[in-house]
């Protein structure tokens, strides 16, 4: 049965033009805004061309290189804590237990509910009259912090809310790995006298290897598109020194109202997320098993 | 742990303690969230712990009482369950576009709306907000609408592509072969099968467009704002007034806490696809 060349575009048409609309079109003009001056409420006929200008100023700004160092150093430490913490509680507590859905539930709430919720929530834990944890570390005798208001505690809060928010994710990848993990080739291990240690890194976590990877490159990208509970907790303070590349790029377009230079930044996080996208894809290519065609 | 071992109980019991202990590390800052907005400003203010509390319902009474939040929840609502069909109608027919025929371009359309899926919403915002400007789009629901959509449709098609796939192709054949058209093949044979990765689907667009701020945030006006937008206006440079905005993080938390307990299972299974079989 042959079917007619345009009945596929019938089907997939729809869904492509909308991503061409909203999605890919606005990414192009990005690129293609950052090549002119341009400030928000003007017609866009008074837009200046600036050439290579702005992607010249981003690089030279130091704000922009702070920026730049805060997200990696951000996704760096959180990335490698919610990897190690999650894998080491998926290995010390994949065994099977009754409830264990009930936990799993439980585990998920804190990546469903509103980032704007869950930065509100920190924002509230870490506040220096009433926060809990002032009273917490009261109990001790320790003086109150002034979490937000320090630099370095406040990159700290950052980081902290984060892994709260993400480690279950890793949790969840890995015990779910870990189930589909053959038993006879455990079983063999062990027959074979392999101690637990020798069983979980040699037998076990190479088997999910390709899990870990996915699940390391999902974090990562994830960590570079952060906004919204970073935006509610700290804004960017105090100074700068939370004001990680996608909040500059927000404070730069919508409060310093420079919107070429705002879209000169993007690209910037456009190219690292967009190759951080293409290890992934693979990794993990849905394509993958059709061969070559 | 092999199957058929029976474990120690102090090592079951271990196992207990530790899953619970990270449970509750898990929800304490949410139910704190519920247990502030049940608070007045001067609970709140006195410093130390305080479990025991007389909870009052004045903060919503506040919140709801104040004549926008009408608006901005049914603004929520609208834009929520709008971007939801939208995107899983569409998601559904590009997935099985995608799944069942081989046609030129499908490689592309493949490659782009994988690497689609992970554009930071920042960078999107700011020639979203200026071609919106000039198209009149801004400020109305259904740039808001049109965005979501877009941006969820990239998981949904690939989530849904994975159900199709799955589903025999000799079923559908025999479904035409008995007179069947497409839709209908599609309505009785396809859509029943792809039952879970729809109900994935649903759940985690919804949630984006219901939970979403910073493109709501550039993209809406008094009139449009969604519900996130009106809490992150809560706060101020005199101060935040926990109560209130605690009680709105509250109600914008319901939503996505009923969907978790109800199908916890399928939104794990949206978290893993793609990465884990099975």
């Amino acid at each position: 049965m042959r079917t007619p060349r345009w009945v596929p575009w019938v089907y997939a048409g729809p869904a492509v033009l909308v991503m061409a609309v909203a999605c890919l079109y606005p990414l192009l003009s990005a690129l293609q805004l950052g090549f002119y001056d341009w400030s928000m409420g003007t017609p866009w006929s008074e837009a200046k061309w600036v050439g290579m200008d702005a992607f010249l100023r981003a690089f030279q700004d130091p704000a922009v290189w702070r920026s730049l160092v805060t997200t990696l150093m951000f996704a760096a430490v959180c990335v490698v804590a919610e990897m190690v913490l999650g894998i080491a509680l998926a290995l010390a507590l994949e065994g099977k237990v009754r409830g264990m859905a009930v936990f799993r539930t439980l585990f998920i709430l804190p990546m469903m509910i509103a980032p704007i919720a869950v930065g509100l929530t920190w924002r509230y834990l870490f506040d220096a009259q009433f926060g809990l944890l002032n009273a917490l570390i009261g109990l001790f005798g320790a003086a109150p912090i002034g979490w937000l208001a320090q630099e370095h505690t406040a990159f700290i809060a950052i980081i902290i809310a984060d892994i709260w928010q993400w480690t279950p994710f890793v949790f969840i990848m890995m015990i779910a790995a870990l189930a589909n993990v053959d038993g006879a080739v455990l079983e063999a291990a062990r027959v074979d006298g392999a101690n637990w240690w020798q069983a979980t890194f040699r037998v076990k976590l190479p088997m999910v290897m390709n899990v870990i990877a996915i699940t390391l490159l999902m974090r990562l990208i994830d960590a570079f598109r952060v906004l919204e509970v970073i935006y509610i907790l700290t804004f960017g303070g105090p100074g700068d020194s939370t004001e990680i590349l996608s909040l500059h790029i927000y404070k730069t377009a919508f409060v310093s109202q420079r919107l070429g230079g705002a879209a000169a930044i993007s690209v910037l996080l456009l190219v690292v997320v967009a190759s951080l996208s293409w290890f992934a894809l693979r990794l993990s290519n849905p394509l993958k098993d059709e061969g070559r065609s | 742990m092999s199957i058929g071992v029976k474990r120690h109980p102090a090592l079951v019991a271990a196992h207990y303690g530790a899953l619970i202990f990270l449970a509750i590390v898990c929800v304490a800052p949410i139910v704190l969230m519920f247990a502030t907005s049940l608070k007045l400003q001067t609970q709140i203010f006195t410093t130390g712990i305080h479990f025991i509390f007389t909870p009052t319902l004045q903060n919503y009474r506040d919140v709801l009482g104040e004549g926008s939040f009408q608006r901005y929840l049914t603004n929520s609502l609208i834009v929520g369950v709008v971007s939801t069909i939208i995107t899983l109608v569409l998601g559904c027919m590009a997935a099985y576009g995608l799944a069942r025929f081989r046609f030129p371009g499908r490689k592309s359309v493949a490659y782009i709306s994988l690497l689609l899926r992970t554009v930071p919403l920042a960078v999107l915002a700011v020639p979203v907000f200026m071609i919106w400007s000039q198209v009149g789009l801004i400020n109305s629901l259904w740039g808001l609408i049109l965005l979501y959509v877009a941006v969820n449709l990239p998981f949904t098609i690939w989530l849904l592509y994975g159900f199709i796939l799955q589903v025999p192709q000799e079923l559908e054949e025999a479904a035409a072969i008995d007179g069947c058209g497409p839709i209908k093949v599609f309505y009785k044979v396809v859509l029943p099968l792809i039952k879970p990765g729809l109900a994935a689907a649903s759940i985690f667009t919804f949630r984006i467009a219901w939970n979403e701020f910073i493109l709501a945030l550039v993209l809406t006006d008094r009139a449009t704002r969604t519900l996130p937008v009106a809490a992150s206006l809560y706060i101020t440079d005199i101060g935040v007034d926990w109560g209130k905005i605690m009680a709105l993080g509250s109600l914008i938390a319901i939503p996505p806490l009923i969907f978790t307990f109800v199908a916890a299972r399928q939104i794990i299974t949206g978290l893993t696809a793609g990465a884990v079989k099975g």
